[in-house]
Formats: structure tokens, C-alpha cells, sequence
């Protein structure tokens, strides 16, 4: 149906200034800032613009990655690269951990998945290492209730999201001021679309996970998605694995991200892709599909 | 590639979040599974067509309420642009949003419905677009299908608002009329069969033609943050980030460094590692001094021959968006920019009746939440601002209250 689209590759530089800005304001407003780093694209990118925006000197935060155990290994294998190649620290915490601990409790079925665990371990780590600001690669145009969140978003002691109370941001005028037990998630690319992103990875060069490019998987078929095939999986006896020709549009956990039939082995495949979907991008997050308000909700509760 | 951002005002069902949902529909920025969420949620309403402002409305409290309660921010693209649009919910007690909404936008949108012509609201958006200085202003006068198309009625309501306009506008401020029907699709992408008599442009056609002249504004640069990596290899590497608010600056040129007023040149602009000759408005660099200067974050550098006043006394007009009033003799935090400074409000001078266009001075006592009034307020440290009508991006300020941290309102240097 989008034929007739025509191919505009272009990245507006504006948007990397602006993150750049925001991620500056970030490291002079705070004391103890991360940056949230999943191992995906739009934390790639994230990982980018702090190099860019604190060159000649050093990324002044560490990279946080709250591992669920279910992470694709082509992803942590990345991860540890990323931060070898850019002298960045890297802390990992661990979701194994807090079921260890008895503060979470793996979830059961077929749909079982650790993504609403990974919470508890993130709220657990910034109160260890008291972060009082924490970057994240969310973007406005992922879902209808991330489109109302702030740039600097505040949260309370239990990492809660009120909707209600958020602040106004005025111009270019960041706010983040908190009180004591309070902390802000940041989202310097809020205003960046999937596109935007590709083209950017696409101008900037950037080195990403493998598991974005097409390639041979054992999956399963299920409610008409493909999901890649792991011992994390709980598969119904008629759940047969095959192999298929896929790639990952976006990057979760195995038991939550779904992949695509996809020949595509370049960038250039990958953005010609994008602009003939037919699906959006959280439309392979099998997370999102359990209620209209699933991320809001989410959201309340903490997650990022 | 260039971005427009666009702001969108309107009242309480005049179709703003279909309109904005049919933009999306037909420049095919919206995918085949969110037409098919929407099918189904439309369905659940008992709706028997597809419900457009469901795609926006994403709070679980709207979707209730079937209103807009907070600013969303809405994304599309074209082969010419990106579109950034603001999506300011309409009712009276919204003004805050509003402003939120439309600070950051060169258009705004102001949609009316046609049966009902000019509202109160419609002052306050007229007010508020032309108090930000919005320099574009597209009025949509929707819901046509619903008048029979009719051109006489779209020229009484474009007579009304000129009138608004005409009392409101600044010098340079352009009001553009199109005649729409967002249910239908007429005049949003494609010209409308239903109203041969208009002869401008469809909304769509209206933004891709919209450029601004670019003023020549003067340098401003509020100093970010000091980038100082003490490496062997740069080792006495002093940089000065941030983004340039306005004006441009190049390699060689002096500057003066305020507040301190001492002097050096510019040696050189960096972007990663890249050297560039000179760098314009809303750039983040590096910017690197030939001599030894003390330069710390809230700094400015300018240019000798045109700097802005230290200003420790402001008079400004401001929107109140906090639920504790504004009143006299009160302290605040006052950020301009990345500077700030506390601040005292010495004097509450006047408060505006946005609908009547009057200004009340007597016995003003407090300002409310979503009232705009005139204040002079006092800093302990001088602000580096011009005055907003001159230069926008160096004219306005915020007040944050040191107890609640909230941002409590939007102030902009008279």
C-alpha cells in the first residue's frame, strides 16, 4: 500500500544537536547520571551522541545494563564490545539476581517473559549506585503513551510515572531539579522516529547487533509472528521449530521481541524496509499486545 | 532535511485529533497494524467509522474521557520535511499546555468548527500564539461537511477572526484561512471536490510551502558545560560546549564573555572532532578560545558590538502554570536558559483578561493557574536576556519553586 512513498534518507541534523544539548544539560544537572543500555539500536545511538557530545573528553557516566538472562548473546557480546571501544564503564546487574533474592518470581505459561522482572532489578540498582538521573533511548513515536512523556521525566522514590503530574517543559528549558529520593529518567532522542534513527546509524556509520541483518534462525510460528527459538521459550507440544530467513526489527528479550521474514543484509535494505512497512516498529513487542494501555501502565509501575 | 514544528489549538470536539489522525492517514504514516487497533477500538465505541482521534488520545484517562488531557507529540514526514506536531488539548483550564505546547513551534494551528464559529477559546489562542510569537498562524476552519460547504459561512467566520487577528497580530505575523473537512478528507492532502470556490492551498500543500525568512538575530552562546578531558593528548584542552541560541559565530571573530566582560577570540568551532569555519543557531560544538579566560557553565559569549543587558531587575509578562498562585515578595528560582538565578517577584503590575483584551491593574493581588499577567521580579545575579519580542530564543525565562521543584511558570523579558 505504500508504493508510492518515495525514498527520503535523509537525517535532519537538528535532532542530534538536540540530543546532544539534552545529554549536556544532563551531565551538569546531575550528580550521578546513567545511561540505560540495552544492548538495541536506540541505545546505540544514545552510546553515539555521549561520545559526540563530551569529545575530546570521555563519556562522564557509566552504561547500566540490566541483564534478564534472556538477552540474545549476539546482543551482550555487542554490549561488551561497545564499551571496551568506547573506554565507557559498564555495570550489569542481574533479573537471575532478584529471583535469587525472592523479590521477583519468574512468570509461567507460554508467554511467560522476564521483561516486567527486569523493574525490579533497575530499581534496585539505582537505588544501589543512588543515580539520580537515567538516559533512555525511548522515543515519542514507539507508543501513543510514551508521546506524552517529558524529556526529563520525574520519578518518585518507587521509580513511579505520573502522568498527571508531569512538568512543563518550555522552550529548550530543562528542569531537574529533584528532591532526595527522586530521580529522572531522561530521554534525549524522544523526538527522533524509527527512520530517523536508521538514517542516523546509516550516516554515522555505526557498527549495530548482527541479529538487526537478516540471517538463518530456528523459530517458531505463533499468533502469526515468528519467534526466534531459545531454551527460554515455553513451546506447546505442536510449537515445531524451522528455520526461516529473519531479522530483528527491534531488540528485546528472546521470549518477548518477535523477528521478520527479511532478506535484508545492508542498511539500505533495512531503511527500504522500514518505509514499505506494513507493521510498526512495537508491533513485533509481544510486551505491548497485552492490553490498549499496557505501557502506561508499565509505566506507573516503574518501567522505563 | 529541515523540521517544522507545528502546534494545534482548539476547543472541546472540533475535530482537532481526527484532523490530526487524517494527516497521519494520508501522508501513509500510519501502519497497517494501528489502522487495524484502531478498526477494533473503534468498533468497541460503536462507532461504525474509524475513529482518527483515538490514535492520539494515548492516556487511559482520555480514552475514558474522550478529551485530550496533555501536550502529545505527533511525528510525520514528507519527501521535503519532517513534522514535529504539538498536540495542545483545548479546554479553558489547559492554557498551560497550550503554551507548553506551542513554545517551541514556528506554526501554529488553530482549528474552529465551522457551525460554531469564533468561541471564547479562540481569543485565548489567537493571544497565545501572538504572545509567543508564533510567525505563522493556519486557521482550519473544519467540519464544512456540516454547513453544506457553504462559502458564505466561511467567509463570515474568517471576517470574525480577521478582526481577532487584527487586534492581537504582531507586525510580520501571517494568518493563512483554509476551508476543511477532516471526516471527509477535504482540503487536508488533496485540494477538496467539494469547495471549488476556494482557490488556496490544502493544509498539507500550505505546510510544505511554509519558510521563514531568517532574520539576522544577534550571537548568543550560554557556555553548557566545560569540556576539560586532561588526557596526554589533550592535555591543556579547555572547550566551552553548548548550543548556540542565535546569531552565528566563525573561527577568529572576538567575543566578550559575560558576565565578566573579558575579551578573546575564537579559535576554534568543533563538532566531534570537526572543525568547522563558522556555526549558526540551534548547533551544538565546541567552542575552543585563543587565550586564557575564565568561562564557567552559565556563561555567555557574544559579540562585543552587540550584547545583551545584564539585566538584575526584569519586567515580563507571565503564564502561571502551577496550582500554588504567583504572589509578590515570593522567591523563586529563575532559569533562563541554562542559567538561573533566585529570584524575587518585587511586583505583580497587571493581569490580562485574554477573552476582552483588557488589562485589569488594579488591586491584582495573585496570579493563578493558566492567568498571564505583568511582573517585576528581581535576581541575585544578573541574566544575560534580550527582550522576547527582539530575539525569542534569548527572551524567555522559567520560574521553578525551590520547594516543590515544580516548573511554575513562563515568563518573557518586555
Amino acid at each position: 500500500m505504500n508504493s508510492d512513498i518515495p525514498k527520503h534518507g535523509f537525517f535532519p541534523r537538528e535532532l542530534e544537536d538536540e540530543a546532544i544539548y539534552i545529554l549536556r544539560e544532563v551531565a551538569a544537572q546531575f550528580e550521578k547520571p546513567a545511561l540505560m543500555f540495552s544492548g538495541g539500536k536506540d541505545s546505540i545511538t544514545l552510546v553515539r551522541l555521549a561520545q559526540k557530545a563530551f569529545y575530546p573528553g570521555k563519556i562522564p557516566f557509566p552504561l547500566i545494563h540490566v541483564d534478564t538472562g534472556h538477552n540474545f548473546p549476539e546482543t551482550v557480546e555487542f554490549r561488551d564490545w561497545l564499551a571496551k571501544e568506547t573506554g565507557a564503564e559498564l555495570i550489569v546487574r542481574y533479573v537471575q539476581d532478584s529471583i535469587n533474592q525472592g523479590k521477583v518470581k519468574e512468570e509461567t505459561g507460554k508467554y511467560a517473559s522476564r521483561n516486567a522482572l527486569q523493574t525490579v532489578t533497575l530499581l534496585d540498582a539505582i537505588e544501589e549506585f543512588k543515580f539520580d538521573a537515567c538516559i533512555g533511548g525511548a522515543r515519542r513515536d514507539e507508543e501513543k503513551a510514551r508521546a506524552k512523556e517529558r524529556i526529563f521525566s520525574v520519578r518518585d522514590d518507587f521509580g513511579q510515572w505520573d502522568s498527571k503530574r508531569q512538568r512543563p517543559e518550555l522552550f529548550d528549558m530543562l528542569n531537574g531539579r529533584i528532591a532526595i529520593g527522586e530521580n529522572v529518567r531522561v530521554f534525549p532522542i524522544s523526538n527522533w522516529t524509527e527512520l530517523d534513527v536508521w538514517n542516523y546509524i546509516k550516516e554515522e556509520e555505526m557498527a549495530i547487533p548482527s541479529i538487526y541483518y537478516s540471517h538463518q534462525r530456528q523459530v517458531i510460528e505463533r499468533d502469526g509472528m515468528l519467534w526466534a527459538d531459545s531454551e527460554h521459550l515455553n513451546k506447546d507440544a505442536d510449537e515445531i521449530p524451522f528455520e526461516a530467513t529473519v531479522r530483528f526489527r527491534t531488540v528485546g528479550d528472546m521470549t518477548c521481541t518477535a523477528a521478520v521474514a527479511s532478506e535484508a543484509v545492508e542498511l539500505d535494505d533495512i531503511i527500504g524496509e522500514i518505509l514499505s512497512a506494513e507493521i510498526s516498529e512495537r508491533g513485533a513487542r509481544i510486551d505491548d499486545k497485552r492490553s490498549e494501555a499496557a505501557m502506561e501502565k508499565r509505566k506507573q509501575q516503574g518501567y522505563f | 532535511m529541515d523540521i517544522l514544528r507545528i502546534a494545534t489549538a482548539g476547543s472541546v470536539d472540533d475535530g482537532k485529533s481526527t484532523l490530526i489522525g487524517r494527516l497521519l492517514y494520508e501522508t501513509k504514516s500510519i501502519t497497517q497494524d494501528k489502522i487495524e487497533a484502531l478498526e477494533m477500538a473503534s468498533k468497541r465505541k460503536g462507532l461504525d467509522f474509524l475513529d482518527l482521534s483515538l490514535l492520539t488520545d494515548g492516556l487511559i484517562a482520555e480514552r475514558e474521557q474522550g478529551i485530550t488531557i496533555d501536550v502529545a507529540n505527533i511525528y510525520f514526514s514528507t519527501p521535503q520535511r519532517k513534522y514535529i506536531i504539538a498536540d495542545t488539548p483545548g479546554h479553558f483550564e489547559y492554557t498551560r499546555n497550550m503554551v507548553t505546547g506551542a513554545s517551541n513551534t514556528k506554526v501554529s494551528m488553530i482549528l474552529i468548527d465551522a457551525r460554531n464559529g469564533v468561541l471564547e477559546q479562540t481569543f485565548r489562542h489567537f493571544f497565545i500564539a501572538s504572545m509567543l510569537r508564533i510567525p505563522k498562524v493556519i486557521v482550519c476552519v473544519n467540519k464544512m461537511d456540516l454547513v453544506g460547504y457553504s462559502e458564505e459561512k466561511f467567509n463570515a467566520i474568517k471576517a470574525d477572526i480577521q478582526a481577532i487577528a487584527d487586534k492581537v497580530s504582531f507586525e510580520g505575523q501571517e494568518v493563512t484561512f483554509i476551508p476543511m473537512s477532516s471526516l471527509y478528507g477535504q482540503n487536508i492532502s488533496i485540494q477538496a471536490t467539494e469547495m471549488p470556490w476556494y482557490a488556496g492551498l490544502p493544509l498539507l500543500a500550505e505546510l510544505e510551502s511554509t519558510s521563514f525568512d531568517e532574520i539576522k538575530k544577534p550571537a548568543r552562546f550560554p557556555v553548557q558545560f566545560v569540556v576539560r578531558p586532561k588526557t596526554e593528548e589533550f592535555h591543556d584542552y579547555r572547550g566551552y560546549a553548548g548550543k548556540i541560541a542565535s546569531g552565528s559565530f566563525s573561527v577568529g571573530e572576538e567575543v566578550t564573555v559575560l558576565p565578566t566582560g573579558q575579551t578573546s577570540k575564537i579559535a576554534t568551532i568543533e563538532k566531534f572532532g570537526t572543525q568547522l569555519q563558522t556555526a549558526g543557531a540551534k548547533e551544538s560544538v565546541v567552542i575552543t578560545l585563543e587565550t586564557d579566560v575564565d568561562v564557567s557553565r552559565g556563561n555567555m559569549l557574544v559579540k562585543a558590538h552587540n550584547q545583551p543587558s545584564q539585566l538584575k531587575e526584569i519586567t515580563a509578562r507571565i503564564c502561571w502554570m502551577d496550582s500554588q498562585p504567583l504572589v509578590a515578595g515570593k522567591t523563586y528560582i529563575l532559569q533562563h536558559g541554562i542559567n538561573d538565578s533566585k529570584a524575587k517577584i518585587i511586583a505583580l503590575n497587571s493581569k490580562i483578561d485574554v477573552v476582552n483584551q483588557d488589562t485589569i491593574v488594579d488591586a491584582v493581588s495573585e496570579l493563578k493557574l493558566n492567568e498571564i499577567g505583568e511582573i517585576t521580579l528581581k535576581t541575585a545575579k544578573p541574566i544575560f536576556a534580550d527582550k522576547y519580542a527582539d530575539n525569542p530564543a534569548n527572551g524567555a525565562f522559567i520560574l521553578i519553586d525551590d520547594q516543590t521543584n515544580s516548573t511554575a511558570g513562563v515568563g518573557f523579558v518586555l
